[in-house]
């Protein structure tokens, strides 16, 4: 039976442990409210892209001449996998989900007899995916999240490099896995594809549409240089604004995510502290109890 | 719609840098400089550095300065946005810097031994020189 003492130390060891979740908890919901500056600063800048690019792509047709981001290669034989997680753990399934969606879509894509290569951004994802796909990750980024803010200098340094193995056919199709950042509660894994670019047909034709009405009264978009041309320098900055847009999304889920788990483990020790405590002074109730019976007993008996 | 005055956003990856009206604003293209008036005709074009100037009034004599390395514009009769990658206001650029990192990088440029390591230098030196130029021009 343990002691009153390891009772005691137990309780401390807890109650410390307490102090040091709510400690991250705080961290972690004041740097989340800067990642959500930041996610809501950049919104502008993508939504006007994914404008621009709707209409640009309106006056396109999509043939074997279009710029190869856009037509792609004709093949679809090696897949690239772009995995954004955070670097660091200690916060509940978030890297965890994130890992497992890349694993069954590699899995999934191997199935189907297609090569896959892997890029890691972000320690976590790297970790996890390691062991059972260490050969195929063919460069890793991290401490790319682990700053103050995400710098779209990182994201931009992920695009070119995405862009030049492409360029030098190293790979046919990419995609990118991360945690969307819906709410403080839910962060929902994503894999949307990047290369060859699929322009939203809903927003192309909303586009079309618009334009139509537009022509009657105005004069109709011109495009300097041309559509093509345009494209052609679009599309590549479009890369670079997905991924930093999935950087900032994996930033702020992993903070809401470590907030969450960090109050859960915080009120778990509460709990186990109040448990603890009971256990302990009913054990010291039952020691003084014994002591007296001792006593009463041994005058008793002169 | 106001007949004098054109809505005018300036927008990088990370923030919005500007958001205001304007008598007119000016604008790097790629195939020559663009001035932007209200009622403009619909036009979506790519940007080279250089910078964007914005005006308030028609004789506006010191206009705002923005540098960009580059971006795209989209103008309507209306609005005009501009994606701008690499955003400086010009009063916060210096001349002396500015010609020491020109000289870095032509030393990196001399030193570097890949192909890529030099283009992408020779990309930035661009950009620098850009730069230079839009202060000079102040």
């Amino acid at each position: 039976m343990p002691s009153l003492r390891d009772y005691r130390d137990r309780i401390k060891s807890v109650k410390s442990t307490r102090k040091i979740t709510s400690a991250m908890k705080m961290v972690a919901a004041s740097k989340l409210r800067r990642a959500q500056e930041q996610a809501e600063a950049s919104q502008p800048y993508a939504s006007s892209m994914a404008e621009m690019l709707a209409r640009v792509s309106a006056n396109v047709v999509v043939s074997a001449a279009s710029p190869k981001l856009l037509a792609g290669t004709g093949s679809d034989k090696v897949n690239l996998i772009v995995v954004v997680t955070a670097d660091r753990g200690l916060c509940g399934g978030f890297n965890a989900y994130t890992v497992k969606e890349a694993r069954q879509k590699i899995l999934a894509l191997q199935s189907e007899g297609k090569d896959v290569k892997i890029i890691c951004v972000g320690r976590k994802g790297y970790d996890g995916l390691r062991r059972e796909f260490g050969p195929q990750i063919i460069k890793r980024f991290t401490d790319v999240l682990g700053k103050k803010r995400v710098d779209y200098a990182e994201a931009d340094k992920i695009a070119n490099f995405i862009l030049s193995s492409f360029e030098a056919g190293e790979f046919d199709v990419c995609t990118i896995v991360y945690s969307e950042f819906q709410s403080v509660m839910v962060q929902k894994p994503l894999s949307p594809q990047l290369i060859p670019f699929k322009i939203n047909e809903a927003d192309r034709q909303k586009e079309a549409e618009e334009e139509k009405a537009a022509d009657k009264i105005l004069s109709p978009y011109s495009f300097e240089p041309d559509e093509e041309g345009i494209l052609a320098k679009l599309l590549p900055r479009n890369l670079g604004v997905q991924i930093f847009r999935a950087m900032l999304d994996t930033s702020a889920g992993e903070h809401a995510a470590r907030m969450t788990a960090m109050d859960n483990a915080t009120r778990n020790a509460g709990e186990m502290i109040n448990d603890l405590t009971l256990v302990y002074n009913r054990a010291r109730q039952a020691y003084i109890t014994k002591e007296l019976i001792e006593i009463i007993s041994g005058a008793e008996a002169i | 719609m106001s007949d004098t005055q054109i809505k005018f956003e300036l927008v990088s990856p990370e923030e919005k840098l500007v958001s205001d009206s304007y008598r007119m604003v000016v604008v790097p293209g790629d195939e020559g400089i663009i001035g932007v008036l209200p009622g403009h005709s619909s036009l979506v074009t790519s940007l080279k550095a250089g910078v964007v100037k914005m005006y308030k009034t028609n004789d506006d004599k010191d206009p705002a300065r923005v540098f960009i390395a580059g971006g795209f514009a989209d103008i309507t009769p209306e609005l005009c946005t501009v994606l701008a990658e690499g955003a400086v206001n010009v009063n916060k650029l210096n001349k002396a810097d500015l010609d020491k990192t020109l000289a870095d990088l032509n030393e990196d440029l001399n030193l570097a031994k890949e192909e890529a390591d030099k283009k992408r230098i020779e990309q930035k030196i661009a950009i620098v020189k850009a730069k230079i130029q839009a202060v000079s021009d102040a």
